[in-house]
């Protein structure tokens, strides 16, 4: 790295090789882009793609609704 | 015939017997009306996450359907009577999957990490920031040229 303080830019989960599928009935693998209060984390955080981070959405809540994830802790 | 994936969840007491019972007559109706079943899943009994009708558990069961219209409309009409169901989604997809489901393949794995682990210190006083610092802002780039400084007025 050439300057100090510059970080690797992260790349998206979901696309290249070996990425997981998105999918709704995976509370496992949606549950690391929920926060700990059950909010989706925002795709400038987990460096999701914009295009999987709408899949991504539609898939939490699928999974809200069928109470495998929930909509909101405390 | 358009393909769905289907999935109910029963309430938390009735025994799994039951739960079998359930799951072949629902069938019944989508084989009646001329549809298949393709895949059929047991995912056991599963907490869920909020509670539905105050139940705090619930039997899990999917189905993928290759079927027309009508007949999912038949059997959602048909759970919605039934009261011993909780709640159940349908939605249409491209293609079934045909292997079984990342809940049932990684149901040890589950147990393991709800012991320990990230969810362990959740009183931490910052709410929702478990993904700590945003990094950094990287370089800000060249400020450029002043520009003129203009005339210095009349000296006295």
């Amino acid at each position: 790295m050439a300057k100090p303080f510059m970080r690797r830019r992260k790349t998206c989960p979901f696309s290249g090789e070996g990425a997981p599928k998105i999918d709704y009935k995976d509370p496992k693998l949606l549950q690391r882009f929920v926060s700990e209060r059950g909010k989706i984390v925002p795709s400038r955080i987990s460096a999701v793609s914009s295009k999987k981070q709408r899949e991504l959405a539609r898939a939490i809540k699928r999974a809200r609704f069928l109470a495998l994830l929930p909509y909101a802790t405390e | 015939m358009p393909l769905y994936e289907h999935i109910f969840i029963a309430r938390q007491d009735i025994s799994p017997a039951q739960v079998e019972g359930l799951t072949e007559t629902l069938q019944k109706i989508v084989t009646d009306n001329g549809g298949k079943i393709a895949k059929a899943e047991y995912w056991g009994l599963r907490s869920l996450q909020y509670k539905i009708k105050k139940n705090r558990k619930g039997h899990y069961s999917l189905f993928n359907i290759d079927a027309p219209a009508a007949v999912v409309h038949e059997l959602e009409r048909q759970e919605k009577i039934n009261e011993d169901i909780l709640r159940a989604l349908t939605i249409r997809v491209e293609e079934h999957d045909e292997s079984p489901s990342p809940v049932l393949s990684r149901r040890d794995r589950d147990g393991r990490d709800r012991e320990g682990g990230r969810d362990g210190g959740r009183e931490g006083g910052r709410g929702d920031r478990d993904f700590g610092d945003r990094g950094d802002r990287g370089d800000r780039g060249d400020r450029g040229d002043r520009g003129d400084r203009g005339d210095r007025g009349r000296r006295f």
